[in-house]
């Protein structure tokens, strides 16, 4: 066959809304895009932990100790099923791991703003996890079968963390003066940097056009920027708290909110190094592992051992 | 003493030294040495979390002054922690946290199938439900010391260093006072004698399969069952409860 009777296969599929599966023929910006995106989203979970592992400790109930526990441990569970599923595209997770040490890789911008109070462990869920979900929801029948079948379980976990997020912010929200003003805090700070996860306004997002052409996103950025809007401004007002954004008002033409755009000259700048974490967590990735380094070799050094031992018997 | 004043010293010693040692274990979390290990080791700080929270919910009841589990976590000062000393010792590197999580687990793994068989339902029950969870642990960390003992020069080391620094701790954990005494009469309170031979004979075993060197004559630390500890504990419990006590009047 030659390529371009490949390319129509491939073509065929995407018309069909059938799965692209490892061994297929696939476009090499296909392949990379999909690199690209898995390996960012894995990295965002393993980096994730970081900002809501930062609160394990401090916990203020047994309870909620045990559930944040659970949570990052989902992350890192996450992390793993994505790792995984870009090893199905021929690139190694040590490779994976290089990139994202040495700040080759991105990761959700998100993960460099700090998690200051306890409120903001409520809002990450809330808020955070709420709008990975929105991304997220629609790749579960994203183009690639490995991508969309990780999904599908990372889905379903990650709608309990929104809720347990929420469960943190109601305790807040009807709970003292202080406790109220923490979690109206935590709102003013994570509410813009939320919705610049969900990218650049379509306009400007580079890697859109073919992301959309090929199934891997199924709506624009600017899309599920509204859809998010719409869809928290009601919790917002549920819980007493206050959108930090002059602007929001109801447009009954469009059955939607009107909002302010972020402050994007701050999202580039996150995006290249500059945000208030940037540089600690990639420090604390690559600490865990030089410092992992000789747990791993002692491990292939005995399963060496044991396996000569094994064979000489 | 009463037998419920020694149930409640009791099942808070066990909730204390879970709580502590999950605490401990939780700093880990997104600091492991590979992703694998990670979840791992945040699976079992889970467990251990998780057990503790009955225990200590279970000791509030047997107090029976109206008090939560939260209060009695968040609201103790170090000397009324009964944790064993061995588990408020700080991580250190991998190998400190897998030998002290194995000499746990061990215990822990003798300790709950004799608890299991209490005539206290509750505390029966809790065993039960972690004897499950403890095998697994114990799989997971003994199959760490021997890597680590037969690995690298460098992991052996390491594991080593480890056990000479941590066996003075091991004493206290067999440790019995009036509370057990109390209790063992009522059928209630396992017999640490008992364990300590089953823990002795395992981790001679897992050491010697593991190329590593058990301490003799080691002199033995002592003080938790009066709620005195090292240094170390007094940290965990200000990082521990920093938030509710800023805000006591809050619910969470």
């Amino acid at each position: 066959m030659e390529i371009n009777k490949f390319e129509e296969v491939f073509e065929g599929k995407l018309a069909k809304n059938e799965m692209v599966e490892p061994k297929d023929w696939m476009p090499e910006n296909y392949r990379k895009h999909l690199i690209r995106q898995i390996s960012q989203h894995a990295h965002s979970e393993i980096i994730g932990m970081l900002p809501e592992g930062n609160w394990i400790t401090r916990a203020p109930s047994l309870r909620s100790k045990v559930v944040l526990l659970a949570k990052v441990q989902d992350e890192g569970g996450h992390g793993l099923y994505l790792y995984t599923a870009a090893e199905t595209l021929g690139i190694s997770r040590d490779e994976l791991l290089d990139n994202l040490h040495t700040g080759r890789a991105k990761y959700s911008s998100i993960f460099n703003y700090p998690t200051l109070t306890w409120a903001d462990i409520g809002a990450v869920g809330w808020l955070v996890d709420g709008a990975a979900i929105m991304n997220q929801v629609m790749l579960q029948r994203t183009s690639y079968g490995p991508y969309a079948r990780a999904m599908v379980r990372i889905c379903k976990e990650e709608s309990f963390h929104q809720r347990q997020g929420f469960e943190i912010m109601t305790r807040l929200a009807f709970g003292t003066e202080d406790q109220k003003a923490m979690a109206q805090d935590a709102l003013n700070r994570w509410w813009f940097p939320t919705m610049m996860m969900f990218g650049p306004p379509d306009a400007e997002s580079p890697n859109s056009e073919n992301a959309m052409k090929w199934r891997i996103k199924r709506e624009t950025n600017d899309q599920l920027r509204q859809r998010f809007v719409d869809q928290t401004v009601p919790q917002v007002q549920y819980l007493g708290l206050t959108v930090p954004d002059e602007n929001l008002k109801w447009n009954e033409a469009k059955k939607g909110y009107d909002f302010s755009e972020p402050n994007w000259a701050e999202f580039k700048n996150v995006i290249s190094g500059n945000g208030p974490c940037n540089k600690e967590r990639l420090a604390a990735r690559n600490k865990a592992h030089n410092d992992g380094a000789w747990v791993r070799e002692a491990a292939q050094a005995f399963a060496k051992k044991r396996n000569e031992i094994y064979v000489a018997a | 003493m009463t037998t419920q004043e020694a149930l409640f010293q009791y099942t808070l010693r066990l909730g204390d030294t879970n709580l502590i040692l999950g605490q401990r274990l939780s700093e880990w979390t997104g600091h492991g040495p590979f992703l694998e290990e990670d979840l791992a080791l945040t699976n079992i700080a889970l467990d251990i979390t998780g057990t503790a929270k009955s225990l200590i919910e279970y000791a509030a009841s047997i107090e029976g002054k109206g008090k939560t589990e939260d209060d009695l976590a968040y609201f103790r000062n170090d000397r009324q922690y009964f944790n064993a000393q061995m588990t408020e010792q700080p991580n250190g590197d991998y190998a400190r946290t897998i030998v002290r999580q194995a000499i746990m687990d061990c215990f822990d793994f003798y300790f709950y199938t004799e608890l299991a068989k209490s005539k206290d339902e509750t505390l029966a029950g809790i065993a039960q439900k972690s004897i499950k969870e403890v095998t697994y642990h114990l799989r997971h960390t003994s199959s760490w010391v021997e890597r680590f003992g037969d690995g690298t020069e460098e992991s052996h080391n390491k594991a080593q260093t480890a056990l000479n620094e941590l066996w003075q701790y091991t004493g206290e954990l067999f440790e019995m006072n009036e509370v057990d005494a109390v209790l063992m009469n009522e059928g209630i309170a396992v017999d640490l004698n008992l364990v300590k031979t089953k823990w002795e004979k395992h981790m001679t075993e897992l050491l010697e399969k593991s190329t590593l060197i058990k301490p003799e004559n080691v002199f033995m630390q002592t003080g938790s069952r009066k709620g005195i500890h090292t240094e170390h504990l007094a940290y965990i419990l200000a990082e521990m409860q920093a938030l509710p006590r800023m805000f006591p009047d809050a619910k969470w």
